[in-house]
């Protein structure tokens, strides 16, 4: 392939010049996006009391920080921490499970082609979309003032927060079922039954499954930070152990909680790409 | 599963009688496989359950008990507004709007900046960490385990350390924020990155670019609408986010929260809230519009 000629190009240049620039509205449109993003991120910036001094005196005092947890070490409470940690799994394991067992029922509801009601489906879901805005922490706070201090507020903060979720999904999943098993099953002269158990629960299950699994995965992560605001798990341990200024054993704490995160994500996510 | 064993005999087996003992044999040994499957999957569900149930001292009295003492919660935190004189109601749920209102916009603030410095961080580091731009593999794997660490420790411990390095307030938050979008978003673009079609790599390679050039010119025009896509989901969730980094001191409405919450004041819990979805809802509906009109409705619906 040879280039073309300059001539070439400065003739079509001539001819079409709205393939090399764009027209004006367009570049002023975008200049004033940029000079409206800038000015948002310098805004910020100066609400935040952002500064190159600040900055830096923080991050020497990081790094004194970093040269104080080095070597992690678990001091003697060793078997503590793996209980926490444990419990922190237990947490989030039976946390998910409620949030799906509660949200079986609603994804049915929600769904368009069980309840063909067009505003009761767009009311549910928006209903379903409002308490995503809510972060897990704030319900685990809500929660240890209502029942206490404890694993038990934590299963039920995480179990809340992602009911809505879930049955979302589970709508979803219920929507985009396959019209035709269903029908081939009642063409051989099934019963309502035989329809949900071999026509949808087949097409349905393994996306649920999987839905399940990857927020038990994300739940496992939410679970180490809970304890922070006392709803049990290895946060109360790791906050506390911030708070009195034992830099190592807190090394350690995150050490094992990069660890945990690590092993449950690549265990769930073989049964994931198993399931689908 | 597919242990399923050839047919013993060499000869295709012909009759309509044979073909069928075969299928039936099969069939057998599949379902038995299958069932042994569901059984081993049944039985680590039912220990998984009985070790949690026992380590978090779980229980179902417990929960009938509980699930009232929250549900008791909830309703109190309900103001009491009447019809006769509602706006005089409303005005006294929300006595601390105009404060509240200065948090919100400090939280979304947080989220923004936090975002655009992570995204910047993850922009410098998603090149070296997608397996088909660079050579080196020590760098691959430099720029992997970095992201994999930003991305693994918890968003708010990050911010319990920052606290205590840069000080309270929301520049210790909007760091934390920073560090861990860095993480997610870096993989994220990476594994944009990894998509990428070759050909004009190849090409601006052949006309003499450098790898800075190939990257401006091979790659980046590609895959930004994915960025820009990106980076308006991560905002949302760092808006989100930000909202919860006030319980431990990072600035933002959390703090108004948590004081909210440990001193009892029922109608200012409900009203924060109801702020906060309001907030968190216009932003997940104005991002999945932008979202939608920078890729496209299918990409979207397939992603």
């Amino acid at each position: 392939m040879t280039a073309a000629p300059h001539a070439d190009i400065a003739r079509l240049r001539r001819t079409h010049p709205q393939l090399f620039s764009r027209p004006l509205s367009e570049k002023l449109r975008d200049w004033a996006l940029w000079l409206g993003f800038f000015a948002l991120l310098g805004f910020g910036l100066w609400w935040i009391d952002a500064s190159p001094m600040r900055l830096i005196a923080g991050l020497n005092k990081l790094g004194l920080l970093v040269t104080l947890m080095i070597p992690p070490w678990p001091g003697d409470g060793f078997w503590e921490y793996c209980q926490a940690m444990l419990e922190t799994l237990a947490m989030a394991f039976l946390g998910t499970l409620i949030a799906a067992i509660v949200a079986l029922p609603l994804g049915f509801l929600g769904a368009k082609n069980i309840v063909p009601n067009w505003l009761f489906h767009f009311s549910l879901r928006r209903f379903f979309d409002a308490f995503r805005g809510i972060d897990g922490l704030v319900w685990a706070l809500i929660f240890v003032s209502a029942v206490g201090l404890g694993p038990f507020a934590g299963v039920l903060a995480i179990a809340v927060g992602d009911v809505m979720i879930f049955s979302k999904l589970f709508a979803e999943a219920i929507e985009n079922t396959d019209r035709k098993p269903v029908e081939g099953v009642r063409a051989s002269g099934g019963g309502d039954v035989h329809v949900m158990r071999l026509g949808v629960f087949p097409q349905v299950f393994p996306v649920m499954m999987s839905h399940v699994l990857y927020f038990f995965e994300s739940n496992v992560r939410s679970a180490t930070i809970l304890g922070i605001v006392g709803a049990g798990g290895i946060g109360l341990q790791l906050s506390d152990r911030i708070r009195i200024n034992n830099w190592q054993e807190a090394a350690f704490i995150i050490l094992m909680i990069l660890v945990t995160v690590s092993v449950i994500d690549a265990v769930s996510r073989r049964i994931r790409a198993k399931l689908t | 599963m597919s242990t399923l064993p050839p047919t013993a005999s060499p000869m295709r087996p012909s009759t309509l009688d044979e073909r069928l003992t075969s299928f039936n044999e099969r069939y057998r040994q599949q379902k038995i496989t299958h069932r042994n499957w569901t059984i081993l999957y049944g039985a680590l569900f039912l220990v998984a359950l009985a070790g949690s149930v026992f380590v978090s001292d779980f229980s179902i009295p417990k929960l009938v008990k509980g699930l009232p003492m929250a549900w008791n919660y909830i309703v109190g935190t309900m103001p009491t507004l009447t019809l006769e004189n509602f706006w005089s109601d409303l005005a006294e749920w929300y006595w601390g709007l105009r404060y509240w209102l200065r948090l919100l916009v400090e939280t979304i603030l947080m989220g923004f900046v936090g975002t655009v410095l992570g995204g910047v961080f993850a922009l410098a580091l998603c090149f070296p960490a997608a397996r088909n731009l660079v050579e080196s593999t020590g760098v691959y794997f430099a720029a992997r385990r970095i992201l994999e660490f930003c991305r693994t420790v918890p968003e708010l411990v990050f911010a319990l350390i920052f606290v205590f390095a840069f000080g309270l307030g929301p520049f210790a938050g909007v760091l934390a924020i920073a560090v861990h979008t860095a993480g997610s978003l870096g993989k994220l673009f990476a594994e944009v990155n990894e998509n990428v079609d070759p050909r004009p790599i190849e090409g601006v390679r052949a006309a003499g670019g450098n790898w800075p050039m190939i990257m401006r010119l091979g790659v980046v025009p590609q895959v930004l609408p994915n960025y820009a896509s990106y980076l308006l989901l991560r905002f949302e969730i760092n808006v989100r986010g930000a909202s919860a980094l006030g319980l431990v001191g990072a600035g933002g409405i959390g703090e108004e929260l948590y004081v909210a919450i440990r001193q009892f004041e029922y109608t200012d819990i409900s009203a924060i809230m109801l702020l906060l979805i309001l907030t968190t809802s216009v932003i997940d509906i104005t991002c999945e519009f932008i979202r939608h009109r920078l890729i496209g409705h299918s990409l979207t619906q397939s992603a």
